[in-house]
C-alpha cells in the first residue's frame, strides 16, 4: 500500500520535471504561430506560476494535478482531463473485452496443451501462440483489416460507429458491435500466447505432484482431476498475468487503435505524439501509470485471498 | 587467467554447443538468425542503396504503386521506390537498432543487478526499489514519452529502449549473484586476501554470465518490438528507414486502403521471423543452463 503511494509520487515527480526539461516555457508553446499579445501572455505565465522557483512550480503542479486540472491540450485547445475522459470508454470496452476473451480462450489452450503434452494438439498450440506472440500486434490489425475490410468488405475499415450514422439504441449497439470485432480479434489474437504459454507451464509444474496420483488412484475421471485437483492448483500464475494486464487497459492498445482508427486513449497517445502535444502526453502517462499501480496493488491482494501461504503485501 | 580456468571454461563452450545442437528449435533459430545477418550485412550486393531515393527512383521511371508483377520483386511504394531495397536495408536498422539496445539493457541490468546482490545493504535496498520502479511504469508509454521529449534518432531510440527495459534484468541478476555469493569459493577467495572487485571479476561474473547471455537473448525480441511500435507511432529516425519506419509509411500513406499488401508484408514478416528466432535461441539456452525448464517444455 505504501509503496503504491511511493510509485505514484515518483511518477509526479518525474512527469513534472521531465517535461520541464524538455519545455521551459509552455506558453510560448501554446501559442505557437500564432499573434497574442505580450500582455496576454504575461498574464496566463504569472497565472501559471511560471515565473516561480522550480519547488514552488512543482507544488503548483501537485495541486492543479490533485484538481485534475492537467493542462489545455495544443491540438484541440481543450483541457487535457476533458478530452481524457472523453477516451476512456472506448478504450475500456476495446481492450476490456480483448482482456477477457484473451484470458479465458488463452488459459484454456495452455490448460490442453499441457494436459495432452507433447500431442499434435501441444505442438500445434504452442507454435501458433508463439507466432502470434512474434509479431507486431499493429501489423496483426493491418492485415485482418486489409483482408476483412478491404478485400472482402465484411468489415468497416475504422472509427467506432458509421459516419453519419444517427442510430440510436440497439442499431447503434450493433453498428459499434460491428466496428469493435476487428481490433478486438487483433489484440486477442495478439494477448493469447502470453496466457497460454504461462497457464501451460505453470499446469505441468502441477502434473507431478502426489496428489494427482492420489486422485487418479481413487478412480476419478480425467476431466475431474484436471479440473478439480490440477487447474486449481496451477491457476495462481494465470490470475496474477490477467490483474497486471487489467493495469495495461488503458495503455495497452496504442499502435492498434491508431491502425483502426478506434477514438480511444491509444489513439490519442498516437495524435498527441504526431503534434507532439506535450500537455496531453503528460496527462495521458499519468493515467497509464495510475493505472497500472492501482491494478498491481489489486493484484497483490487477489494473491493474498487466493493463496493464504503469502502472508505480507 | 590461469590455464586451468580457461580449460574449464573451453569444456564449458564444447558441452553448450553440443546440447544446442541436439535442439531442433534452437538450431531451426539460428539458421533464420543466420539467414537475416547475412541478409543484412549483403546490402549492399542485394539491392541499390540508391533506390531508397525518391529522387533517384522516378528519374529510373519506376511505376507508382507498382505490384510485384510490375517491378520485381516486391513492387514499389506511393513514391516509387523498391520495396526491396526497403526490406534489404532495413534490416540492417532492425538488427542494429535491436542488438545495441538489447546490449545497452543487459549492461544496466547486468551492473545494477550485481551490485545490488553483492554489496547489499542499503544500497540494495535503494536500487531495488528504482528497479520496482520501473518495473511497475508501463513500459511502452514511458518509452513514448521519452522518445518524444528526445527527439527523433537511431541513438534516443537505443536509449530509450535500454533505460525503459533493465528491470527485469536486474532483478534476475541480483538474485543469482545472491546464491553464487553463499558459495565457498567466494569464502575462501576473500579469505585469501581478494577484494571485491576481483571477486566480482574473476567469481562472481563467470557465474552469471550463462544466465545473463540466455536473457540477453530473450531481451532482443523485445528490443526490436519495441522499436517496430515506436517507428510505426512516428518517433523513429526518417533518416534511416527500420522495418518498423517502412510500416508507419505504408499505413501513413494509405497501403490499406490501396491493398498494396507488398508494401507492408515484407517488413512484418522480416521482424516476425528475427523476433521467432531470438526467441528459439533464447528458449534452448535457458534450458541448457536451467535444466529443470526443459521438463516442462
Amino acid at each position: 500500500m505504501l509503496g503504491s503511494l511511493l510509485t505514484l509520487v515518483f511518477v509526479l515527480v518525474f512527469n513534472f520535471f521531465l517535461f520541464r526539461v524538455v519545455q521551459a516555457d509552455p506558453i510560448a508553446s501554446l501559442f505557437r504561430g500564432r499573434n497574442v499579445p505580450q500582455q496576454t501572455i504575461d498574464d496566463l505565465r504569472t497565472s501559471f506560476g511560471l515565473d516561480e522557483p522550480a519547488l514552488t512550480q512543482f507544488a503548483y503542479y501537485l495541486r492543479e494535478t490533485a484538481q485534475l486540472n492537467l493542462g489545455i491540450s495544443y491540438q484541440s485547445r481543450q483541457p487535457v482531463w476533458d478530452e481524457i475522459t472523453a477516451a476512456v470508454p472506448a478504450t475500456v470496452a476495446l481492450v476490456g473485452i480483448s482482456a477477457i476473451l484473451s484470458a479465458v480462450i488463452g488459459t484454456v489452450l495452455g490448460i490442453v496443451a499441457a494436459w495432452r503434452r507433447n500431442t499434435w494438439k501441444d505442438h500445434a498450440i504452442t507454435s501458433g501462440t508463439m507466432v502470434f506472440y512474434s509479431m507486431p500486434d499493429f501489423w496483426l490489425g493491418m492485415i485482418l483489416l486489409v483482408l476483412f475490410a478491404v478485400v472482402l468488405g465484411w468489415f468497416p475499415v475504422g472509427g467506432i460507429v458509421d459516419a453519419g450514422s444517427t442510430a440510436t439504441g440497439m442499431a447503434r449497439l450493433l453498428d459499434q458491435a460491428h466496428h469493435i470485432f476487428l481490433p478486438a480479434l487483433t489484440l486477442t489474437l495478439a494477448y493469447l500466447g502470453e496466457y497460454a504459454l504461462i497457464a501451460r507451464s505453470s499446469l505441468l509444474d502441477v502434473m507431478g505432484e502426489d496428489y494427482l496420483v492420489v486422485a487418479r488412484a481413487k478412480g476419478l475421471r480425467d476431466a475431474v482431476v484436471r479440473n478439480r485437483h490440477a487447474v486449481p492448483n496451477a491457476v495462481l500464475p494465470v490470475v496474477t498475468l490477467t490483474a497486471i494486464n487489467f493495469g495495461f487497459v488503458l495503455s495497452g492498445a496504442i499502435a492498434v487503435e491508431a491502425v483502426f482508427s478506434w477514438p480511444g486513449l491509444g489513439k490519442a497517445t498516437a495524435d498527441a505524439i504526431r503534434g507532439p502535444d506535450l500537455p496531453m502526453l503528460q496527462g495521458l502517462f499519468l493515467l497509464f501509470s495510475a493505472s497500472v499501480i492501482v491494478f498491481n496493488l489489486l493484484a497483490d491482494l487477489a494473491y493474498l485471498w487466493l493463496d493464504p501461504r503469502v502472508e505480507e503485501v | 587467467m590461469t590455464s586451468l580456468a580457461m580449460q574449464r571454461r573451453k569444456a564449458t563452450a564444447i558441452r553448450v554447443w553440443t546440447q544446442f545442437r541436439s535442439s531442433r528449435q534452437g538450431m531451426i533459430g539460428l539458421a533464420v538468425l543466420a539467414l537475416f545477418v547475412l541478409l543484412a550485412l549483403a546490402a549492399p550486393l542485394l539491392a541499390d542503396a540508391r533506390e531508397l531515393n525518391p529522387v533517384f527512383a522516378r528519374s529510373q521511371g519506376n511505376p507508382q504503386w507498382g505490384t510485384p508483377g510490375d517491378f520485381g520483386p516486391l513492387g514499389t511504394d506511393h513514391i516509387r521506390r523498391s520495396v526491396w531495397a526497403q526490406f534489404v536495408w532495413g534490416s540492417r536498422v532492425s538488427l542494429f537498432v535491436g542488438l545495441a539496445a538489447t546490449v545497452l539493457t543487459i549492461f544496466i541490468g547486468s551492473v545494477i543487478g550485481i551490485v545490488s546482490g553483492f554489496v547489499g545493504g542499503k544500497t540494495d535496498g535503494v536500487l531495488m526499489r528504482i528497479t520496482e520502479w520501473f518495473l511497475v511504469i508501463p513500459f511502452l508509454p514511458l518509452a513514448i514519452v521519452l522518445a518524444s521529449v528526445l527527439g527523433r534518432s537511431v541513438w534516443n531510440i537505443i536509449f530509450v529502449i535500454g533505460i525503459t527495459s533493465w528491470p527485469s534484468t536486474a532483478r534476475l541478476v541480483r538474485a543469482q549473484v545472491l546464491t553464487v555469493k553463499q558459495r565457498l569459493f567466494v569464502d575462501r577467495a576473500r579469505s585469501l586476501g581478494a577484494n571485491g572487485s576481483h571477486i566480482v571479476l574473476h567469481h562472481i561474473l563467470p557465474n552469471v554470465s550463462g544466465l545473463i547471455l540466455a536473457n540477453a537473448t530473450l531481451a532482443v525480441p523485445i528490443s526490436i518490438l519495441t522499436e517496430t511500435t515506436l517507428a510505426f507511432l512516428g518517433l523513429g529516425d526518417p533518416s534511416s528507414a527500420s522495418w518498423g519506419k517502412t510500416l508507419e509509411e505504408a499505413f501513413v500513406n494509405g497501403a490499406i486502403v490501396r491493398n498494396a499488401w507488398w508494401y507492408f508484408l515484407p517488413a512484418g514478416i522480416g521482424i516476425l521471423a528475427v523476433v521467432l528466432a531470438f526467441t528459439l535461441i533464447g528458449r534452448t539456452l535457458e534450458e541448457i543452463a536451467n535444466p529443470r525448464l526443459s521438463r516442462q517444455r
